[in-house]
């Protein structure tokens, strides 16, 4: 199946979602996504930072759909014809989704351990305005704890559901959840009830914002002062895959994440034991330094090696000019 | 007064019980429709009729039907929509009310033609009453073999259950209500697959309004095209009105559509004119989320020629200066009538009732609550009105489900006609919390507005 996102076409399989589709193109053209997780099923379609607009239904049918689309819920036809931001449509409408997300956030990223790796930080920081036009109260809540190890800050959260999602699909039991509706909405664990479980530590991987975090890690360190290595070990649960990334600072391992890639989700999902308890180096096999994104805070003052992306291999021409924007920007 | 085919035995004496409403020709359809017709020959009148969804969005029932997927061996299901909660509108609970075997003589046609062995009737959580009525009536109709196993000797088998909802204005939307059927939280679906494809349970359903399913009853009886002769172009049949507001005789009308509007607000057969005297200001046309208009832009369309009270009619001038007929709730509002805070209380409405599962209907409906709060209490600013049209632009068309789109509709059509109302809040901020604007110009005749 072809499809045609931003003018570049690419093949792919049937039944491939238009944000997957952009994804194995790669670059800016692919749409943000804050609630859309490819490992957890049914997630998407809430957020709606990833509309796009489809100027041409497939080649059987070429009409334009009439509304902008969630392109990570909507699958390729044949010949579809996707514009993401070389629509004025779709950059206004994002940016009007930005402002909503971030009218009720607390926007205390100073504070915040989230901030260095915070999905809406970045999205705010790429499609949101400097000044708000909110002039209301934000809404707030009473931090939860949810077991001894992980905290929830509803103030910050943005229901992206994807919580839900890890709570019914990766753990045994679920006892989270959301209660009310509207903006008074809050992941709850009915009544602070103590999420238990082996799995429970990823929901502090798949928050994109600080609503969830990791509470042997809060206050220790910001993000961007820690050195990412990748690690492994022989983990006793079977569903755990033991693979991590170990976030040092100088001598001392600080927490412990699931590896996670260029969108900000992880490769596999490990267990709490791996996350919280196993915070020694000699716990650990060492692989080698995590890479992280260019364009991350994290990053910054590390080294990095050409990528082309899937599409530039093919094109010489693409090559060249990838090539000297990568000289560019490494220049810095 | 038009004719009636939906309220025409209402009120006899005892037509709630099934012995009254069977002597007055109750239950032929079903006679008629599980003895002589094939499902098909049944969706096939319905098609004829052009009966268009009485729910709001008015799309034709009978191509609705047609969609339906039916593969072998899965179960398919009808449910009925009965989860009315739109502000404005009381016909559904009026019908379930003082005629229910009505909707269950519908319900066990549209069944029959759709192929269901179990239908439900999803009723919201407040209307403990009707929901008690509907359940005695299809205790009564089970009994005398009209439900449950082999009806009438056809070997068809339907069983019918009442499902009280929790009392969400999202439960009516059609995949919010399946998922809160189903037992979980009324979150309305993403779009495709649709129910008709896969609905309740993962299988094949129609969700179809109350009025609806009622209409396919004397559409069986009098077959599609005696009742496509009724109406105006693609507007066929009679339409239940729940009028309100400021009207002599407020209450629901069975209307033939293509009925002039000006004739509906004023005759004596309906609603009999606005009460104490007073003038029209505005009209809600069709529930609290198609726009608002006002008074002279009702009585005429933009061109000039009289409004009249069908589908096309109503959305002539589309968002510029037209409504829609939404689900038929009729609310008139006299001089008195303050159009910022009617503005305010329908996005209070829409902000306590958003589902918050995606950003712009969760935070642009409180957004909007708010600014239009400040608005009304005298503290708004002149740059709020442009404000709240940027953020409706911002909600509508993005969201998952239509309530982003009805809660913006209401807002932006109130500040494009009724502008200098809102600029006067702000302009003489004590005076707007004293007194209200009055009529202005808004019922003047039609070429001194420009639109």
């Amino acid at each position: 199946m072809k499809v045609t996102i931003d003018s570049i076409t690419i093949e792919v399989e049937p039944g491939t979602t238009i944000l997957n589709a952009a994804r194995m193109i790669g670059g800016d053209i692919v749409p943000p996504a804050m609630c859309y997780y490819s490992k957890l099923e049914g997630s998407g379609g809430k957020c709606r930072t990833c509309l796009v607009q489809v100027s041409k239904g497939s080649e059987k049918d070429p009409r334009p759909m009439p509304k902008l689309v969630a392109s990570c819920r909507t699958t390729v036809m044949d010949g579809m014809e996707v514009k993401n931001i070389s629509s004025p449509e779709v950059i206004e409408a994002r940016k009007g989704v930005v402002e909503m997300l971030l009218i009720n956030h607390p926007l205390d990223c100073p504070v915040c351990d989230q901030a260095g790796e915070c999905h809406l930080q970045d999205l705010g920081y790429e499609h949101g305005a400097a000044k708000t036009r909110y002039e209301f109260d934000r809404r707030t809540f009473e931090k939860i704890d949810i077991g001894d190890k992980i905290q929830l800050h509803m103030t910050r959260c943005i229901l992206c559901y994807r919580c839900v999602f890890v709570a019914d699909q990766i753990t045994d039991h679920r006892i989270h959840g959301i209660l009310n509706r509207g903006d008074h909405s809050e992941i709850s664990t009915y009544i602070t009830k103590a999420v238990d479980n082996d799995f429970s530590g990823n929901v502090i991987d798949v928050c994109p914002v600080g609503a969830l975090t990791d509470k042997t890690f809060r206050f220790k360190n910001r993000v961007w002062f820690t050195k990412p290595v990748e690690a492994h070990r022989e983990c006793e649960n079977p569903k755990c895959c033991g693979k991590v990334t170990l976030w040092y600072k100088g001598e001392d391992v600080l927490r412990v994440t699931a590896r996670k890639d260029e969108y900000g989700e992880a490769e596999e999902f490990i267990c709490n034991t791996c996350r919280f308890d196993k915070k020694k180096t000699i716990d650990w096999v060492i692989e080698g330094p995590r890479k992280v994104s260019h364009k991350s805070v994290i990053s910054s003052n590390h080294y990095d090696t050409l990528k082309p992306l899937p599409v530039v291999k093919t094109n010489p021409l693409l090559q060249q000019a990838n090539k000297e924007q990568f000289e560019r920007e490494t220049r810095l | 007064m038009g004719r009636k085919l939906l309220l025409e035995h209402i009120n006899v004496p005892g037509i709630n019980t099934f012995d009254v409403y069977r002597s007055k020709g109750g239950y032929a359809a079903v006679e008629k429709a599980l003895k002589t017709l094939t499902p098909e020959e049944v969706v096939e009148e319905v098609k004829k009729s052009g009966l268009r969804g009485r729910g709001g969005a008015g799309f034709p029932t009978g191509m609705k039907w047609s969609f339906l997927a039916k593969p072998e061996g899965v179960e398919r299901y009808l449910v009925c929509n009965a989860d009315e909660s739109e502000p404005g509108t009381f016909k559904d609970r009026f019908l379930m009310t003082y005629i229910p075997h009505l909707l269950i003589e519908g319900m066990i046609v549209a069944s029959f033609a759709l192929g269901a062995k179990t239908s439900y009737i999803y009723v919201r959580g407040e209307m403990m009453p009707q929901i008690r009525i509907l359940e005695k009536a299809i205790a009564e109709a089970k009994a005398k073999g009209f439900l449950g196993k082999n009806i009438l000797g056809t070997g068809y088998d339907l069983e019918l259950y009442v499902q009280p909802g929790g009392g969400a204005y999202i439960c009516g939307e059609e995949t919010a209500l399946l998922e809160s059927l189903e037992g979980k939280r009324g979150n309305p679906r993403i779009k495709p697959p649709f129910p008709a494809i896969a609905g309740l349970y993962g299988c094949p359903t129609v969700v179809n309004n109350v009025e609806s399913i009622a209409a396919v009853v004397p559409i069986i009886n009098d077959g599609g095209d005696e009742y496509a002769k009724i109406g105006i172009g693609r507007s066929t049949g009679t339409k239940l009105i729940s009028a309100g507001g400021n009207l002599k005789k407020p209450g629901v009308y069975e209307i033939d559509l293509g009925l002039p509007a000006e004739e509906f607000l004023y005759s004596d057969d309906y609603c009999g004119g606005i009460a104490n005297g007073k003038l029209l200001k505005a009209v809600v046309a069709g529930g609290s989320s198609v726009p608002i208009l006002p008074a002279n832009l009702f009585l005429k369309t933009i061109n000039n020629e009289a409004r009249l009270m069908s589908y096309e009619s109503l959305a002539d001038g589309g968002f510029v200066s037209g409504t829609m007929m939404g689900s038929g709730g009729f609310i008139a509002y006299d001089e008195d009538q303050c159009i910022v805070r009617n503005t305010w209380n329908f996005a209070r409405f829409y902000h306590h009732e958003s589902c918050g599962q995606c950003s712009p209907c969760r935070e642009g409906t409180g957004w909007m609550e708010k600014v239009l709060h400040r608005l009304e209490y005298g503290h708004g600013k002149m740059s709020d009105m442009d404000l709240l049209v940027d953020v409706s632009k911002k909600i509508e068309g993005n969201t998952i489900c239509p309530l982003g789109d009805a809660a913006a509709w209401p807002v932006a059509s109130a500040i494009r006609h009724f502008r200098d109302e809102f600029e006067w809040h702000v302009t003489n901020a004590y005076e707007a919390t004293t007194r209200n604007y009055g009529l202005a110009h808004y019922a003047d005749p039609l070429n001194a507005v420009i639109a």
